[in-house]
């Protein structure tokens, strides 16, 4: 590559910053020019490493992300320039950084509002060094057919419009990223397109200026004419005509120097860019595009002429013979994005997942289309949550308020039961939370908690079939399955289960009926016969009231069957119970109990003196 | 927006700290002095400063403008009683300054009062800074307007990057300060590494002189970058960077600067003329100038209401918001003769920023405004190009029609600033 060029076909580039979409703008430049590989050869991102997924063409590809600048040269070593995306407060920082590599020879700057003083000094490291830095505050700007920098030239679409896809013989330059590609625009449609064109920034002291732009494109003989758009403000443009006079700038030139209107505005008026504010008579638009005319560059009378100067002076050069035919070549096809497909209504997929409980693609997120402010709002509870989210219903308040009875009554019960033991052996070993808690639920099963279900389903089964409390039990008994739900270490007919008559007594009061309650009393009433203790447990009162409250919320049987199946009623016992875990698990925590290991006298050893040898 | 004017109190409060860091003590910097706006509680001040009951002072606005003693706004060697009286007058009263450049009206709003230094020697110096060096200009006839003494300035460049104490401050100097050169030098050296962390780029006293070998800035003017307020908050303590005299900020625009402050994106607004009919919605720091120097061009400097632009593809509910203050501005007031007013919601062909989606916080705002736009005769153009501009161009024609507004609309085949000649018809359509 020449001196004056910045980039050519091979060109390859790191991205400072998480700047995907900006990289993919670049990819599918490349594309469009039929590189034969992708100009982005990393990201640098301090905040992590890995890889970003980009599009080539129609194909999906990795592009790597390494945590410093050094890690990403090391890997690879042909890539000179540095598409700099750090924000203001850190873009001086990597750029110093950058600049001291052998491997980065070009620096974009992207950020706005970089200290002057920070970029002065790098404007001078970067001369020392031959090196060369576009902005900052700038979009950057596009050679084509070779690489563009991040989202300079904006869109595929207009990529294609202004043919930036391959090179004209126009080299452009303006102060303002802004209005790059408006200039684009304007020499394409008024030239054969663009060879090269950059923004050097609005900045007071941007680190290149027009000047050095131009003085590269004189340089190139790819370049026939420069179009060039200063702004009020400074005195770079001096330079220019300086430059014209000692011959150094010799290629026809068409310039506009924008912000004529400042001298009839009050003088202390900022327009947007920091650089553009004159402080002298000489820094003005008039003067400047005065100045400039007189040094023989193309100046147009105002900006609404610009375009055709820029025609006249091509079409001059073209009758001359000093403008090369271009072989206009198609650029391919490049797919659109399927979020602007979705947009515009062209496309449409069908999913892989299916949800009807709830959506958080909204505004607000909502469970089965209750707002989640609404949910608090109209104090829902923990019972209208789960009614919303498990039944997809906005249950009665006395649905409701039963859920949350009975989780507060199955929250917990002592160390000793083998889920809470689990949680707290394990605990005691040392594993978290999580690990903890679910080696607690994994207990629950059918002798543990599980009873609920077996209950329901064991109650239901005899009252569907119309069978005595008699005849179930005996059927029951005949099928040796032992009715679950049945049965107290200590509760008995004289000595009633507290939670048991708590749950019964609300469902007697606020159920509009409960069936399946009064006939599992029935077959209570039974087996209490045999033994006092045979009575309808926690896990059995459960059990039946919730298919009470089912039925009293007009459920079918089948759809009771089916949630008993999915082991909706387990549940609930799941729900409370892991509140009991928890507390277990900081108790044990906090308490700092070491690794628990079982004691020798508590474990019968009955081995015998050598195992049955199997022949 | 970088280059900054701050007060002269400011100034003078930062190198009272400054100076005495910069120099390991060698250079003594106070700075006797209040700073007195319409509300300030001057009771408290007294207490907090009890030199001011006791000194002879010196009276003068502090709001970005020199040349004060022209301009009859100096009050020198006055009790705190007559300062008071004298401060009191001129408050809140809008009055004319003779400046180089012309003249300028605006608001006294803020006074400078400071201990009464008596003294011989007027020193001047400046500090500029360019491209690739800092530029120290010293003089010993100090006190006048330095141009017509300019002879008599000698000036040293500093090399960026250079320290200053690699350098032979003293040496350059004029021989005639004799023994009084190796404080100036340090006094210079210390300005200048202050001028250098504070990140000023531009710092002038004159005059200064020296009072028990201790320098006292008689006057001080000075910028600092403001880019660089991230690394320097901490150095600049609470300062405010007040409009030039005459430009004071009104309510919009200083709500527009706080959207601008909120965001990454970019807000601008200046108001130039409220009863002006054309009025500009314009994307794009550069393409804002460009339909300013239209308007101008095409002989309608008078009827420019607005200077403004938008950028760095703001959010719905920023341009929403930034419209919204426009919108309320140009539709307070019918034309007086009942000519129709004109919005341009122009912009060159954006590069990344989403043109639908900038442009549905502007239809919003429109939306809003329906009543008041065609009670004010509004007629709106608009120009633009970039991401989903097609989409955005297409809504911006269908609220027209909607709300039934004239708006015309064009896109990236139309010139950008065409759409201030057809407003304004100087040239025809298309």
């Amino acid at each position: 590559m020449k001196n004056y060029e910045l980039f050519d076909e091979n060109t390859t580039a790191f991205i400072y910053g998480s700047q995907q979409k900006a990289a993919q703008r670049m990819l599918d430049f490349d594309y469009l020019c039929k590189r034969e590989k992708p100009s982005v050869a990393g990201f640098i991102t301090p905040t992590g490493e890995g890889y970003y997924k980009l599009f080539w063409g129609t194909k999906e590809i990795t592009v790597p992300r390494y945590l410093t600048i050094e890690d990403a040269i090391k890997e690879n070593p042909d890539a000179d320039v540095l598409v700099n995306f750090a924000s203001e407060r850190s873009c001086a920082e990597s750029t110093m950084e950058a600049l001291e590599t052998e491997n980065i020879r070009t620096i974009i700057m992207i950020a706005e509002g970089v200290p002057q003083r920070d970029v002065r000094k790098i404007a001078k490291l970067a001369k020392e060094k031959g090196k060369w830095i576009i902005g900052p505050a700038t979009v950057g700007g596009i050679k084509p057919g070779c690489f563009k920098i991040g989202n300079a030239a904006g869109t595929v679409e207009n990529i294609r419009d202004t043919k930036l896809y391959r090179p004209g013989s126009v080299g452009f330059v303006s102060v303002s990223g802004g209005l790059s590609n408006e200039g684009y625009n304007i020499v394409a449609r008024n030239t054969d397109g663009i060879y090269e064109g950059y923004a050097v920034g609005g900045d007071v002291y941007p680190a290149t200026t027009l000047i050095d732009h131009l003085l590269r494109y004189e340089q190139n003989p790819n370049i026939t004419m420069m179009v060039a758009l200063g702004e009020v403000g400074g005195k770079d443009e001096y330079q220019i005509i300086q430059a014209i006079e000692e011959k150094k700038l010799t290629k026809p030139l068409v310039m506009w120097v924008t912000g004529t209107c400042a001298e009839m505005l009050p003088s202390g008026v900022q327009f947007g860019h920091a650089g553009a504010k004159a402080d002298s008579k000489a820094d003005t638009a008039k003067a400047k595009n005065a100045a400039l005319r007189k040094a023989g560059v193309i100046v147009p009378d105002s900006f609404e002429d610009y375009g055709e100067k820029i025609k006249m002076t091509f079409d001059k050069l073209k009758a001359e013979g000093k403008i090369k035919e271009i072989i206009e070549q198609t650029p391919p096809n490049i797919p659109m994005d399927y979020a602007q497909a979705v947009a515009e209504g062209l496309v449409r997929k069908s999913t892989n997942f299916v949800s009807t409980i709830c959506d958080e693609t909204g505004e607000i997120h909502n469970y089965c289309g209750v707002p989640i402010d609404k949910v608090i709002k109209e104090k829902y509870g923990i019972g209208g949550v789960i009614g919303l989210l498990w039944f997809k219903k906005v249950l009665p308040q006395y649905a409701r308020d039963f859920i949350e009875l009975v989780i507060q009554i199955v929250a917990d019960h002592g160390p000793a039961v083998s889920g809470a033991h689990n949680t707290i052996v394990t605990a005691r070993a040392g594993k978290n939370l999580i690990e903890s808690i679910v080696s607690g639920i994994l207990t629950i099963g059918p002798r543990f908690g599980g009873a609920v279900n077996g209950a329901a389903n064991h109650f239901s089964w005899g009252l569907e079939n119309n069978l005595k409390p008699r005849e179930f039990i005996d059927q029951m008994k005949k099928k040796n399955v032992r009715v679950q739900g049945i049965g107290h270490r200590i509760h008995s007919v004289d000595n009633p289960d507290e939670r048991c008559e708590i749950m019964m007594n609300f469902a007697k009061e606020h159920f509009p009926k409960h069936p399946l309650l009064d006939y599992a009393l029935a077959v209570q009433d039974v087996t209490t016969m045999k033994k006092n203790t045979l009575i309808l447990n926690v896990d059995g009162t459960i059990g039946v009231l919730f298919v009470d409250l089912l039925k009293s919320l007009n459920y079918k049987d089948e759809e009771i069957k089916e949630m008993i199946d999915m082991g909706f009623f387990n549940a609930f016992f799941i729900i409370g119970r892991t509140m009991g875990f928890m507390g277990h698990y900081f108790d044990q925590k906090r308490l700092k109990t070491p690794l628990y290991r079982h004691p020798w006298d508590d474990i019968l050893y009955d081995v015998p003196e050598k195992p049955e040898v199997v022949k | 927006m970088a280059q900054k004017g701050i007060r002269e109190f400011d100034a003078k409060r930062m190198m009272s700290k400054a100076l005495p860091d910069f120099s390991n003590g060698k250079v003594k910097f106070e700075a006797n002095q209040v700073l007195i706006g319409a509300n300030t509680d001057l009771t408290k001040l007294e207490q907090e400063n009890p030199w001011l009951k006791t000194e002879k002072l010196v009276a003068k606005p502090d709001q970005l403008f020199g040349k004060r003693g022209l301009n009859n706004l100096l009050y020198v060697n006055k009790s705190w009683k007559e300062v008071q009286a004298w401060i009191n007058e001129r408050m809140n009263k809008t009055v004319t300054i003779k400046q180089t450049t012309g003249e300028t009206t605006g608001e006294l709003t803020y006074f400078l009062v400071e201990k009464f230094v008596p003294h011989d020697d007027e020193y001047y110096i400046a500090i500029t800074t360019h491209r690739d060096n800092d530029t120290i200009h010293f003089s010993t006839k100090g006190g006048v307007n330095i141009e017509e003494v300019w002879d008599s300035v000698v000036t040293l460049d500093v090399p960026l990057s250079t320290e200053i104490d690699d350098l032979d401050v003293k040496g350059f100097l004029p021989k005639e300060l004799g023994d009084k050169r190796e404080i100036i030098a340090e006094f210079i050296k210390a300005l200048y590494k202050m001028l250098v962390k504070y990140h000023f780029v531009y710092l002038e006293l004159n005059p200064f002189t020296f009072v028990d070998g201790a320098p006292v800035a008689l006057d001080a003017v000075a910028k600092v970058d403001d880019y660089a307020s991230f690394q320097c908050a901490e150095m600049w303590g609470d300062l405010k960077f007040p409009s030039p005299f005459g430009l004071e900020k009104t309510i919009e625009e200083e709500k527009i600067d706080e959207l601008d402050e909120r965001t990454g994106a970019s807000l601008k607004l200046t108001v130039l003329n409220p009863e002006g009919r054309i009025w500009n919605l314009v994307a794009g720091g550069g393409a804002s100038v460009i339909y300013a120097d239209t308007v101008v061009d095409l002989g309608f400097t008078k009827e420019l209401a607005n200077y403004g632009e938008y950028s760095g593809n703001p959010s719905t509910e920023l341009t929403y918001g930034y419209t919204k203050t426009v919108l309320d501005l140009m539709t307070r007031k019918k034309d007086p003769q009942g000519r129709p007013k004109f919005l341009l919601i122009g912009g060159g062909i954006a590069n990344f920023t989403d043109i639908a989606k900038t442009f549905t916080g502007i239809i919003q705002a429109i939306e809003e405004y329906e009543e008041k736009l065609k009670n004010t005769n509004v007629k709106i153009y608009v120009r633009r190009g970039g991401p989903n501009y097609k989409e955005g161009l297409k809504n911006m024609k269908d609220v027209g029609k909607r709300i039934g507004i004239p708006i015309e609309v064009y896109g990236p085949e139309t010139h950008m600033t065409k759409i201030v000649s057809m407003a304004l018809g100087t040239k025809g359509g298309e």
